[in-house]
């Protein structure tokens, strides 16, 4: 663990680690876009898909390989959609040719089973939280943060609003993207500051006077930064619903550590 | 020889040693305590020598019974393949507030994930994980072997000898399972079907009205194929 955030300096740099993978970023934007996922528009959850990646490219997020290996999957089918089916593939003339989306819809069927189990158990997990043993902590180690932070709003979520702040500041004046007027640790304490100040603030209401896409990015910056380190809490409490920044109180381990 | 003056019920017994407890009790286990006690102890204790599992499964019913009825705000569970004592979910904030404690630390989506596909297919080679999710799990990995929710349980005979993982008991308290078995939809998602699944997989995508937020029932699906 880190420890503190810096609060001072430019050159502090944040590299996150991203968990969830491209099936994960797919099944979101199905979801959010409420589409068919046995008939995918293609073309419209690609576009999406590389506008995330963009986006999750300029936080510098440590984007996984995996994710260009389905980008270029899915420019594939989308170009063999663009063919008649016969002569999609090497299939033979008996056989039917296969819609080209059929594997990738396969696997987030296969994953998304995985997905809505693990949201089973969450719930136990959930219900666990206010029963009490004699044993030791059910989860003592608080050396793996990375395996529980984020969890009350996905990134993906995050990502979503990032998007929106930025298409409302839209294209913005050269002069504006040379004056780096912000620096992350700064952010990092206004935040902190805010919060120490009240209770919890809406994302659309921290972002809302900002002017420019570099503030909107080393905001979120800052956000994700303190999440990890679980200063802050982001909660949303209905699918693609506003989203809540507070402190985060999660107790100091009370065992040895 | 010391003498038992009055001899506690079998409830009370049982009810003292789940108390103690700092883990699930096993039926086995007690029954072995009451024939040890025995053999230690003589006198009164002998009484109980011969206690059997029936007894001890009808004892713990009795001291749940009763429990309720005294409305003690707390119970006897069955987790783990043993019993335990644990507070109602209802008194969980007075506890928190004495214990002095915050909000407690919960696993994020991708790690729940990860042993969801480990609690229902195990024992699961990484590779196989990683053809699910879609991405790599091996930081995830380290991180539930650390909170001991999964162990590694054998080498998989695939070339490599790659590690198998599976769950631990501490995942079943962790949880509040009793077995495996009582894991949410545990059938459908259960490695098994697989084999035949390949071979009868339709080849075009069937007209499934199933809207996205469904879940999906859809079985012959297949874990791993790249």
């Amino acid at each position: 663990m880190n420890g503190e955030p810096m609060s001072s300096g430019n050159d502090y740099k944040v590299t996150l680690e991203v968990f969830e993978g491209p099936l994960d970023l797919l099944l979101y934007l199905i979801r959010k876009e409420e589409v068919n996922i046995y008939d995918i528009p293609i073309e419209r959850i690609t576009r999406q898909y590389m506008e995330y990646l963009s986006m999750m490219r300029m936080l510098d997020l440590s984007v996984a390989g995996e994710f260009l290996v389905m980008a270029a999957t899915l420019m594939m089918i989308k170009s063999r959609m663009l063919l008649p089916p016969e002569e999609r593939s090497e299939t033979t003339e008996e056989e039917e040719a296969e819609d080209p989306r059929w594997d990738l819809v396969r696997r987030l069927v296969e994953y998304k089973k995985f997905k809505d189990a693990a949201r089973r158990l969450e719930e136990l997990e959930r219900e666990r939280c206010d029963v009490f043993t004699r044993a030791e902590e059910p989860l003592p180690s608080p050396a793996s943060a990375s395996a529980v932070s984020l969890h009350d709003v996905s990134l993906f979520d995050l990502l979503t609003a990032f998007q929106r702040a930025l298409e409302r500041i839209g294209p913005e004046d050269l002069g504006e993207i040379f004056a780096e007027r912000y620096t992350l640790g700064e952010k990092i304490d206004q935040l902190l500051a805010i919060l120490a100040e009240r209770d919890q603030i809406s994302l659309s209401e921290l972002i809302a006077g900002m002017r420019s896409r570099h503030e909107v990015v080393v905001t979120f910056l800052a956000l994700l930064e303190l999440i990890r380190l679980q200063q802050l809490r982001a909660v949303q409490e209905q699918p693609f619903g506003e989203i809540w920044i507070s402190r985060a109180v999660v107790e100091p381990t009370t065992l040895e550590s | 020889m010391p003498d038992v003056p009055v001899l506690p019920e079998l409830t009370e017994i049982v009810g003292a040693i789940l108390l103690v407890s700092r883990q699930p009790v096993t039926v086995d286990r007690l029954v072995q305590v009451f024939k040890q006690t025995a053999d230690r102890m003589g006198g009164a204790a002998k009484d109980y020598a011969a206690v059997t599992a029936a007894d001890i499964e009808a004892a713990i019913e009795q001291l749940t019974r009763q429990l309720d009825t005294a409305r003690a705000g707390w119970r006897v569970v069955r987790v783990a393949q043993g019993y335990r004592i644990e507070s109602l979910a209802a008194c969980g904030p007075w506890i928190r507030v004495f214990l002095e404690r915050g909000r407690p630390q919960r696993l994020s989506a991708p790690a729940l994930e990860t042993l969801a596909i480990i609690a229902y297919r195990q024992p699961v080679t990484r590779a196989e994980i990683e053809a699910v999710r879609g991405v790599a799990v091996d930081q995830i990995l380290r991180n539930l072997l650390d909170l001991q929710l999964i162990r590694v349980v054998g080498r998989s005979e695939l070339p490599g000898r790659p590690w198998l993982f599976g769950t631990t008991q501490k995942f079943l308290e962790y949880f509040g399972l009793n077995s495996l078995d009582e894991l949410p939809g545990v059938d459908e998602l259960r490695r098994g079907a697989d084999a035949t699944s390949k071979a009868s997989r339709p080849s075009t995508i069937p007209p499934a009205p199933t809207p996205a937020e469904e879940p999906v029932h859809e079985s012959g699906t297949v874990a791993a194929e790249d």
